[in-house]
């Protein structure tokens, strides 16, 4: 009996919560389920924010034709444990007439909440932690808590500046939160759930994405999304090189590191509902996984500066998994994987062409263009689930009607936004 | 003056913040520090304050010998370390009736412009990193500064603080391959200005984020004696190497861009389009240059012996259109081999006196934009 | 206020393609869509790989002496002590008998001492720009890092003191040209009969 790739850890909980059921009462059975999940993301959340802050480094640093942290372990791969280390030694400084409890609670009310995300996302078949049937809106509600974070710690900074950036990023996390709500919207509209497993489940046939309403939703709920974890280009409210470092100013030592963690949590947070709703989740096209174990093996294998013994095992292990699962699909959670990186690399890869931003263009993007484009998107979904008669080839009349929809309220908006560009003419003289 | 991070001036319109963007501080282009007044973001007032870098460059060159003080001017602006050398060079030319030997000007002409490019790649870079673009444009315009700061060690042994230029010519002759190496990054030039462009002209951020920011009316800039691409942009026609014809400038080809609005957009773009036009100078220069002597004998007979140098008496003005304005080099001789007087006209330092005319009304954001764009390097405001 | 545009994308195109430059099997990618890569990765991961300098890379001076140390070619001038910009230059000599003559090594006037101060050197090269026997160059050696400022950074005649033949290794035509230069004088000085026999220098 060869176990399923996809399940492996499914089977593998399941044959641990079986061998544990021996020894203890079965009373205690449900309890030891969730703790096992609790431990697991407890463990997985941290190291997906440490590899996400190397990974972001790296990705930077190759785009300017630099190389990126490489001292600190093979391929800077301890880096993040420097990283970790030098946050954990640094004086805790609080200021004086700062309030100690709000100014200690605020970081822990900032990372809780963007770790509680990871109950409801599915990471692959039957692999949510927590089914909800209300997952979205869990989802959302949650991630909000974070502005109160904000306000809180930059309150009880009781100094200006913080309270400033504070205010900005507080509105700037309100504003976009409108536009990110809709487009899930009419998500909710078109599949009738708000459960996050009901909505990938209903990408079984065709991503969401590749619908017209779709398309704007996901690069609204992207943006809305980035901005909300105050992000390049949306950075203002903690640019340094603007007046001051933002509402964590007057933070230092692990309590920083815990911002850090709830931005870059937040980011990876951002990338995942992207992908779960719009993009398929953990759904892809059926490639047998010999092609992955083997591009994983070469990728190892010509890992030069590796440790040769490390090197050697790893290839091993993955050319063995190859020839035992070779025939058998990509298990979803490495489709769910692949695309959530993918996002994290666009991520990464906007933050490294853009400036910032101005305060004031970036709440004008949100109510003026967003909110409306939003809206819009809504009344297209709608349209397209109505019309599914083919009309064109595969193309639905839906389909047609709303893509018209949405690029005349593309073109209405950019039109009704941007003014009059004043024509650049520099021209040369001779003297 | 104490440092007020939070004094409030109360007025009628509320509380106006006073704040202080001090010279420690990522983007301020140096030891550079402003005091601004905010009304909520808005800036009221604004006050620079200079001097963290003060080095007695002028009191150093009045005890020294003409040739000692060109050490410390490659310090002054030591982004542009060449063409500081050729201002002091003019000034001394004109003072001591040096003539100059046909190549060493040919290799004068194209040292600068070489330091033109690097100086406008350089601080389009670094206008976009205060923007907040993480250093990206910026570091590729340092990839392509690096090529050309190789091409300055090559012949002069340094990269940055070059000592070349001379009196009458260069120090020495360039090296055997250096002028295709030199032919070969010039012809390669456009391409990565291409893409610099690509990257960011079009951008609609930069746009929105440069476009009627920081205007300088052509009239103010007159009146302040802004000189170089910042008042080029405002849309007045003075570029010193077509007013004066210093030099070979007369024989070479080349235009003037001007710009219309003279906001931060148009700053940037000037200076763009200010490479392409050295770029073409360069290919002419690097065509038509002669063989011979890199060094007319008098001044080389200063190289050797700078003591024996002493002029008649009397002064000079010797001006160039560096990449950041008009650098002059005033020179009182009194009969020694040292200058009774010896100023520099810093075109930064002049630069940096209408900030606070360009930044009032905007934004506290947009004055670290403003005062990229006025392309300011401490070590020529504060000598 | 539009954000999507042509321009933004183009940007992100602009940068993707730096990113694949940087990656050999991205390079190959790129020659096969027929884009032209120019650059890589910049760095150069100093000290496991030095960067290779000009020849003319000059940073502190260095004295030359022909065969042995007590054949220098300096003969205490202090030509260069005076046009040092900075004053970075103590020489203390010629060497002095007891009657107060000068002493000559080698049929020329020696230093007692010979100071550079490092920390005070700008590397400028007026110093060998002026001097009148070929005696100072330039030397290129930049990693001289010590721990403490008087004794480690002030280098003194014994560590100044380098053969010609470094000289002619690290600067291969300048040395031709100084060594052309001091071949002609020695010429010129064996040439009349009557002056007196010229230094073997």
């Amino acid at each position: 009996m060869i176990l399923s790739l996809d399940q492996v850890f499914v089977s593998g909980r399941a044959a641990l919560l079986q061998m544990a059921g021996r020894v203890l009462p079965p009373v205690l059975m449900p309890w030891l389920s969730i703790l096992m999940t609790i431990v697991v993301i407890a463990a997985l959340a941290p190291a997906v924010m440490m590899y996400l802050t190397l990974i972001e480094r790296k990705l930077l640093a190759r785009m300017q034709n630099r190389l990126g942290p490489t001292r600190v372990g093979v391929y800077g791969l301890l880096q993040p444990l420097a990283d970790g280390l030098k946050m954990l030694i640094k004086e805790d400084l609080v200021p004086r007439g700062a309030d100690p409890l709000v100014h200690l609670l605020a970081p822990i009310m900032a990372v809780v909440p963007a770790i509680l995300l990871f109950a409801v996302i599915p990471f692959g078949r039957n692999m949510a932690p927590a089914n909800l049937n209300v997952g979205l809106l869990y989802f959302l509600a949650v991630s909000s808590v974070s502005s109160y974070a904000i306000f809180m710690g930059a309150w009880a900074s009781r100094s200006k500046f913080p309270v400033i950036g504070a205010m900005r990023a507080v509105a700037q996390i309100i504003s976009y939160e409108v536009p990110g709500v809709l487009s899930v919207v009419a998500l909710m509209m078109v599949t009738g759930t708000m459960s996050l497993v009901g909505i990938v489940e209903a990408q079984r046939d065709q991503w969401f994405i590749a619908t017209p309403w779709g398309f704007v939703g996901g690069v609204i709920l992207f943006l809305s999304g980035i901005a909300e974890v105050n992000r390049t280009p949306f950075d203002m409210p903690e640019a340094e090189s603007e007046l001051v470092g933002g509402f964590h100013t007057e933070y230092s030592g692990m309590k920083f590191a815990l911002w850090y963690m709830a931005e870059f949590l937040e980011a990876f947070m951002v990338c995942a509902i992207t992908v779960t709703c719009f993009l398929g989740g953990w759904h892809g096209p059926a490639i047998p996984f010999w092609t992955l174990g083997l591009l994983l093996s070469v990728i190892f294998g010509t890992a030069t500066r590796m440790w040769w013994p490390a090197r050697a095992v790893l290839t091993l292990a993955l050319l063995g998994a190859t020839v035992v699962f070779g025939t058998q699909p990509i298990p979803s959670w490495a489709w769910f994987t692949l695309k959530t990186y993918a996002l994290v690399f666009v991520l990464v890869w906007l933050r490294g062409t853009f400036p910032r931003l101005r305060v004031d263009q970036l709440m004008g993007l949100a109510w003026k263009f967003l909110l409306p484009m939003a809206l819009v998107n809504v009344l297209a979904a709608g349209v397209w689930v109505l019309y599914r008669r083919p009309v064109l080839g595969p193309l639905t009349a839906g389909t047609l009607a709303s893509t018209v929809m949405l690029v005349a309220a593309y073109a209405i908006f950019v039109r009704l936004n941007r003014p009059a560009p004043l024509e650049r003419r520099t021209y040369l003289l001779a003297d | 003056m104490p440092s007020l991070l939070e004094a409030r001036t109360p007025t009628d319109q509320g509380e106006l913040m006073e704040v202080n963007l001090g010279p420690q501080h990522p983007s301020t282009h140096g030891v550079f520090r402003m005091i601004a007044t905010l009304d909520g973001e808005t800036i009221v007032k604004l006050k620079p304050v200079v001097g963290y870098l003060h080095r007695n460059h002028e009191q150093i060159g009045e005890s020294s010998t003409y040739i000692a003080s060109f050490p410390f001017t490659d310090r002054l602006d030591y982004f542009c370390a060449m063409s500081n050398n050729l201002g002091l060079a003019l000034a001394i030319e004109k003072l001591g009736a040096i003539p100059v030997s046909e190549r060493g000007d040919y290799l004068r002409i194209i040292m600068v412009e070489l330091t033109r490019l690097v100086n406008h790649t350089a601080v389009t870079g670094f206008l976009i990193s205060d923007m907040g673009a993480f250093g990206t444009p910026l570091l590729y315009a340092f990839r392509e500064r690096e090529k050309i700061l190789d091409l300055f060690e090559a012949c002069s042994g340094s990269r940055m603080m070059c000592n070349y230029i001379r009196p009458g010519g260069v120090r020495e002759d360039v090296p055997p391959e250096w002028l295709d190496r030199a032919r070969k990054i010039v012809a390669d030039y456009p391409a990565f200005l291409d893409e610099f462009e690509a990257l960011l002209t079009d951008n609609e951020i930069i746009q929105q984020r440069t476009r009627q920011v920081g205007v300088l009316p052509k009239a103010l800039a007159v009146s302040a004696s802004i000189t170089g691409p910042m008042l080029r942009a405002s849309g007045v026609n003075y570029d010193i190497r077509k007013v004066d014809g210093y030099s070979l400038y007369p024989k070479l080809p080349f235009k003037v861009p001007l710009g219309i609005v003279g906001d931060v957009y148009d700053r940037y773009y000037v200076r763009i389009l200010e490479m392409r036009e050295s770029l073409k100078i360069l290919g002419q220069a690097l065509k038509d240059i002669p063989a011979g002597p890199h060094i007319s004998p008098k001044g080389a007979a200063l190289v050797k012996a700078p003591r024996t140098f002493r002029p008649p008496k009397g002064e000079a003005y010797g001006r160039i259109e560096s990449p950041k304005g008009e650098l002059g080099f005033y020179l009182v001789s009194d009969g020694t081999p040292q200058p009774y007087r010896y100023h520099v006209r810093a075109p930064s330092f002049i630069n940096l006196t209408i900030l606070e005319d360009m930044c009032l009304g905007q934004k506290i954001a947009d004055a670290i934009i403003i005062l990229g764009s006025i392309d300011i390097v401490m070590g020529e405001v504060d000598r | 206020m539009a954000l999507v545009g042509s321009g933004v994308l183009v940007g992100m195109g602009v940068v993707f393609k730096t990113f694949l430059e940087t990656y050999p099997w991205g390079r190959v990618l790129l020659r096969m869509v027929g884009i032209q890569s120019a650059n890589g990765i910049t760095t150069i991961e100093y000290p496991d790989v030095k960067q290779q300098h000009a020849e003319r890379f000059r940073y502190f001076p260095f004295l030359v002496y022909d065969q042995t140390p007590e054949n220098l070619r300096c003969v205490a001038c202090k030509i260069c002590e005076q046009e040092c910009p900075p004053a970075c230059i103590h020489i203390v000599g010629p060497a002095k008998d007891a009657q107060g003559r000068p002493m000559k090594a080698n049929g020329r006037t020696f230093p007692v001492e010979f100071d550079i101060d490092t920390s005070i050197c700008m590397s400028c090269r007026i110093c060998v720009d002026v001097c009148p026997f070929d005696a100072i160059e330039m030397d290129n050696d930049y990693e001289l890092s010590s721990t403490e400022r008087l004794h480690g950074m002030v280098h003194d005649k014994q560590r100044l003191l380098k053969p010609a033949e470094y000289f002619r290794k690290i600067k291969p035509s300048e040395a031709s040209v100084v060594d052309a230069r001091l071949d002609a004088k020695k010429a010129k000085a064996a040439a009349p009969p009557a002056a007196p026999p010229a230094p073997a220098a």
